[in-house]
């Protein structure tokens, strides 16, 4: 991020929301006030570009979502980018297959930051009823750090709207500054997911352990 | 359309065979189908492609099939003499077949609108002897088909332009539609786990030891 926007230095103070009451009061007067960090997320999350990517069932409910009926532009998110470089949300939308996973991690690494994922539908999250078979991904969850997962087969329009939703809730939330600050703007953290390999019967590895642990549940 | 068995005895004229036969089929549909020595069957596709009256030049699908070794057993009823009176009695044979890969073609006729013949091959084991003659030099449309035949079964098919993996990664050892393919053992917490997959779960979590009673 620039060190200056608009002539102001960036300092930890002027992301500090400021005071409700005072900003209400304010707004009554006719005088808008907000802080930085408010308006770089407001920014944010009404412009979340999705990437035209769909692997099954799954994508013809995203593009019915982003079509007149279900009109996903009123929320920002219309603009669905057909290359990777431009866009800001990969939407898994259908059945990953192990030998599809390599290429979903590379095309997730090719976005710039910040990025999100959206897992929709039942495969995307677990393998859905694949789950069990030996050619689909247990869900992409295992290489992708997941923002929001869509449960259902395939979810309806106003699921995927919900969730992008709830995504523009979690982005007008994070804070850009301090430990908790998301990874475009802490340096330290590495921003490519390491691709796996094709091995004999499985994914090498078969998860990224960095990103998901199997839970453990005692019967 | 000729029936099967005309075009058997029309096939039997025109190329020397030694092996055709009609399989019966006990399905509702009751599609039988002709069974064709893997040597000479391309001669015999050509000729349900070429021949005149049958011009079968749709093959509109492929199908592989696998036969693992097997006891079959087949009840048959005898006459058998007890106490000087007949009498019927079912006995049961044990016939142990032998394990091949097969594969079924489905053959329509556009320009006749008449069909299927359905055409089947059969290899001679399920381990080293594996080859089929391929019929994609005669109905392009078989080429992914047998592809993905060869990906999943194992079957390999002579003659086919491009035989590689189709659906699984070139680097994928083994034939996952064969029925004693075992699939590496990945078994993940399952919320609701039946059937197998309860099978599998039990495997995978044990019951937790019973807390001991305080006398």
């Amino acid at each position: 991020m620039a060190e200056r926007i608009f002539g102001l230095a960036l300092t930890p103070e002027i992301f500090v929301m400021i005071d409700e009451g005072l900003k209400s009061e304010l707004q009554k007067q006719g005088v808008y006030v907000t802080s930085l960090q408010e308006l770089y997320n407001w920014g944010r999350a009404n412009s979340v570009w999705p990437l035209t990517f769909g692997l099954a069932c799954c994508a013809i409910e995203m593009m019915a979502a982003s079509m007149s009926r279900f009109d996903l532009a009123r929320f920002g998110a219309e603009v669905f980018r057909p290359s990777p470089r431009q866009a800001d949300l990969m939407i898994v939308a259908g059945t990953v297959t192990k030998k599809m996973a390599p290429l979903v991690v590379r095309i997730y690494n090719q976005m710039p930051e910040p990025k999100y994922v959206i897992a929709m539908g039942s495969c995307a999250i677990s393998g859905g009823p694949f789950k069990q078979g030996y050619n689909v991904l247990k869900g992409i969850d295992r290489y992708l750090p997941v923002d929001v997962a869509i449960p259902g087969c395939p979810p309806r329009p106003e699921a995927l709207i919900h969730a992008i939703m709830t995504l523009q809730e979690k982005i007008r939330n994070q804070k850009l500054t301090g430990p908790d600050r998301p990874r475009h703007l802490n340096a330290e953290i590495e921003g490519e997911y390491p691709v796996p390999a094709y091995g004999e019967h499985d994914l090498e590895p078969p998860k990224n352990p960095e990103v998901w642990q199997p839970p453990m549940i005692k019967r | 359309m000729e029936t099967l068995e005309q075009i058997k005895t029309r096939l039997g004229a025109a190329l020397p065979l030694t092996k055709l036969d009609i399989l019966p089929n006990e399905c509702p549909a009751g599609e039988r189908s002709l069974l064709v020595e893997s040597d000479r069957a391309f001669d015999v596709a050509k000729f349900l492609r070429d021949d005149a009256q049958l011009k079968l030049d749709y093959c509109s699908n492929v199908t592989g099939i696998d036969w693992p070794e097997a006891k079959i057993k087949t009840k048959v009823k005898k006459m058998v003499l007890v106490e000087g009176a007949e009498k019927e009695v079912e006995e049961t044979i044990e016939t142990l077949r032998s394990g091949h890969l097969e594969v079924v073609y489905h053959l329509y006729s556009m320009e006749l609108k008449h069909g299927p013949v359905i055409l089947r091959m059969r290899t001679e084991n399920r381990t080293d002897k594996t080859h089929l003659p391929s019929l994609t030099p005669l109905w392009r449309g078989a080429e992914f088909q047998e592809r993905e035949i060869f990906d999943l079964y194992g079957v390999i098919f002579d003659g086919h332009p491009d035989l590689r993996r189709i659906l699984m990664w070139d680097e994928f050892v083994g034939f996952p539609m064969r029925r004693d393919y075992v699939a590496p053992d990945d078994f993940e917490y399952e919320p609701t786990p039946h059937d197998e997959v309860l099978v599998e779960a039990k495997k995978h979590y044990p019951a937790e030891p019973k807390a001991e009673v305080k006398a």
